[in-house]
C-alpha cells in the first residue's frame, strides 16, 4: 500500500475528517489526493484545520469546510482557504472546537444527538440551522441547551507514528484521533514504519494506541506529516511552511508550490 | 535592560489573575499562540499563587492525554478557573468575533480565523481575561460585525462568568458584565490617546492611573524562570524579547 492506493479509495464528495498541524495530520494522503485529482471533498477540521486543509482548498480538492478555525499556525492565516472563501469556491460551515468533538462524540456512540453547554448567543449557532436548542428536560424548565447531531464522517484519514502486523496504530496521547477513527465510516492510515509486534500486546503502548478494528487500511509514508511535525519524531519544519506561506499568496507561487513538492513526488515515485 | 512592552503587559496580566476580588485561578489553559498571557501565569504562579497551568500547545509534557476534547469536558465541568480570549473585533459589551467582518462568514470582508473553543469556553469558564495587543477602532468597535462568543447572556442561560478585564497594548478596562470602566493606561498613553482609538463607549474616572511598571522582583521571575519555561514552546517569542541581539544574529 501507499499514500496513493489510499488516496484512490477516497470518492470525490466524500466527507472527510483532518486533525490539525498539532495532531498527526497525513500530508502524505493529501498530496496524493492532488495528484488523483480529487474533487468535492468535504473536510472536517478536528476541532480547527491548518496546513493540509488550506492545501487540498488550494489544488481544487475541496467543496466545504466544516472547521472551528482555519490558519497555518505562526505563519499566519491560511492563504488558499482565504482566497477560496472570499472567491466563492469554497463553502465554510463555522463551528467551535468542543461542537466538533461532541458531534463526533455522538456518532462514536452510535447516539443520533448530544448536548453541550455555552454556544446559545453565539452567531455560530445562528448559522448552523442543523443545531437546536432545547429546554433541558431534567431540570423544571428554563434552561436552554443546545443538541448537537451525531457527525460521521465518510472517512478519517491521519498520519501516525507506527503500524503492526495486525493494523493496529500508534497515536500516543492524540486520542482525537481515536475518536475520529471510531466515529468514521472508514479510516485510512499512514505510518512511519511497521513494527513487528502487537502494539496492543504491550501494557505501555496499548493506550497510545488505536484497534485495527477500525482501520481499513494502512501505508508506509517516511515523514508522511512533514512539513508537519510528528510527537518526538520529528518537529515541524517552521521554514518551509513559512516558505509556503510566502508561495500560496499568489495563484502562480501556489501552482510553482504544487510543481516542486507535490506532483514532482508523483513524477519521481513513477520513476521508481 | 528597560521594560519591553511585552513584561509590562505579562505583569498587568499577572497582576489581574492575582487580584483577589476575582475567582480564584487554581487551574489555568493557556491557548495557541498566546506566549504573554502564559508568561503571565508563570509570573503568578512565581510570585507564590499556587496555580496549574495546563498548556495546550506544548509539545512535551502536554496535560492532556485524553485527547483535544480532555479540555473542554474539563472547562465544562467548571474545572477550568480561568482562560484566555482574544478577537478580530471586540465590542463594549464584550462580545468576541474571531470570524470575520462583512457578510457571513466573512465574505466581501475580512475573514479571521475562526471562533476556535470561545463559544464554549467564555460561558462555562468561570473567569476570562481578554487580551489583544493592536488597540485601535479597527479592533475595539461599538458592535461586532458577528459574536462568536457573547460577553452577556441573558438570565436564564447558562453561563458560570465572564470577562473580568480587556488588556490592550495601550491599557487596561475592566469589565463589571455589562461595561467596560478604564483602569489604568500604559505609560506614554492618557487618557485621551485611549479615547481616540477606543470605537466602543465606556466609563472613565476622573482620573486614570498609569499601569505600574513590573517590579524588580517580577523583572526577575520574567528573565530567568518564567523565560526558562517558556523556551520550548515559545521559542520566537522569547528570542525577540529576552535576547534580541540572539534574534538579530539567526537572521
Amino acid at each position: 500500500m501507499t499514500p496513493d492506493n489510499l488516496a484512490a479509495l477516497v470518492p470525490d464528495g466524500a466527507s472527510i475528517a483532518i486533525p490539525p498541524d498539532n495532531s498527526l495530520p497525513s500530508a502524505a494522503v493529501a498530496h496524493a489526493l492532488i495528484r488523483r485529482g480529487a474533487r468535492a471533498l468535504r473536510l472536517i477540521g478536528v476541532p480547527v484545520s491548518g496546513f493540509t486543509t488550506d492545501l487540498l482548498v488550494g489544488a481544487g480538492c475541496v467543496a466545504s469546510v466544516q472547521t472551528s478555525a482555519v490558519s497555518l499556525g505562526e505563519a499566519g492565516p491560511a492563504p488558499r482557504f482565504t482566497r477560496a472563501l472570499a472567491a466563492g469556491t469554497v463553502a465554510v460551515i463555522d463551528a467551535t472546537c468542543p461542537a466538533i468533538h461532541t458531534m463526533l462524540q455522538a456518532a462514536e456512540k452510535g447516539v443520533p444527538f448530544m448536548p453541550l453547554r455555552g454556544i446559545i448567543g453565539s452567531d455560530v449557532l445562528a448559522h448552523r440551522p442543523d443545531w437546536t436548542v432545547i429546554d433541558n428536560p431534567f431540570a423544571g424548565g428554563g434552561d436552554p441547551i443546545v443538541l448537537l447531531p451525531a457527525l460521521q464522517p465518510d472517512f478519517a484519514i491521519f498520519h501516525a507514528v507506527c503500524a503492526d502486523r495486525d493494523g493496529n496504530v500508534w497515536v500516543g496521547r492524540r486520542r482525537e484521533l481515536a475518536t475520529i477513527a471510531h466515529a468514521a465510516r472508514r479510516t485510512l492510515v499512514t505510518v512511519e514504519r511497521i513494527v513487528e509486534d502487537n502494539l496492543l500486546e504491550d501494557e505501555r503502548l496499548a493506550p497510545g494506541a488505536i484497534s485495527g478494528a477500525y482501520i481499513e487500511a494502512v501505508a508506509v509514508a517516511a515523514r508522511g506529516a512533514w512539513p508537519i511535525g510528528l510527537l518526538d519524531e520529528y518537529p515541524a519544519d517552521a521554514a518551509h511552511v513559512a516558505e509556503y506561506a510566502a508561495l500560496a499568496r499568489s495563484d502562480e507561487g501556489f501552482r510553482t508550490y504544487l510543481a516542486r513538492y507535490v506532483l514532482a513526488a508523483a513524477r519521481a515515485a513513477a520513476a521508481a | 535592560m528597560s521594560i519591553a512592552p511585552e513584561e509590562r503587559l505579562a505583569a498587568a496580566i499577572a497582576h489581574l489573575i492575582l487580584d483577589p476580588s476575582a475567582p480564584p485561578a487554581r487551574h489555568v489553559a493557556v491557548g495557541a499562540a498566546s506566549p504573554i498571557p502564559a508568561a503571565a501565569c508563570l509570573l503568578a504562579k512565581g510570585l507564590g499563587q499556587h496555580i496549574r497551568i495546563s498548556n495546550l500547545h506544548s509539545t512535551r509534557g502536554n496535560p492532556f492525554t485524553d485527547g483535544c476534547r480532555e479540555l473542554f469536558d474539563l472547562a465544562g465541568q467548571g474545572r477550568i478557573d480561568l482562560f484566555f480570549l482574544g478577537g478580530g473585533q471586540i465590542d463594549g459589551e464584550a462580545n468576541l468575533n474571531l470570524i470575520g467582518t462583512g457578510e457571513w462568514p466573512g465574505s466581501g470582508g475580512v475573514r479571521f480565523p475562526g471562533s476556535f473553543g470561545s463559544a464554549f469556553l467564555y460561558m462555562v469558564v468561570p473567569r476570562t481575561i481578554l487580551f489583544r495587543e493592536e488597540h485601535s477602532r479597527r479592533v475595539l468597535v461599538p458592535r461586532v460585525d458577528h459574536v462568536s462568543a457573547p460577553g452577556i447572556s441573558p438570565p436564564g442561560v447558562f453561563r458560570r462568568g465572564t470577562a473580568q478585564a480587556l488588556v490592550t497594548g495601550r491599557c487596561v478596562f475592566r469589565f463589571d458584565g455589562a461595561r467596560f470602566t478604564l483602569a489604568s493606561t500604559h505609560p506614554g498613553e492618557s487618557a485621551e490617546t485611549i479615547r481616540a482609538n477606543t470605537g466602543f463607549s465606556y466609563a472613565e474616572p476622573a482620573s486614570v492611573p498609569t499601569t505600574p511598571d513590573p517590579t524588580e522582583t517580577e523583572l526577575a521571575l520574567l528573565r530567568g524562570p518564567v523565560r526558562d519555561a517558556m523556551l520550548e514552546t515559545y521559542p520566537g517569542f522569547c528570542r525577540r524579547v529576552w535576547e534580541p541581539e540572539l534574534a538579530g544574529a539567526a537572521h
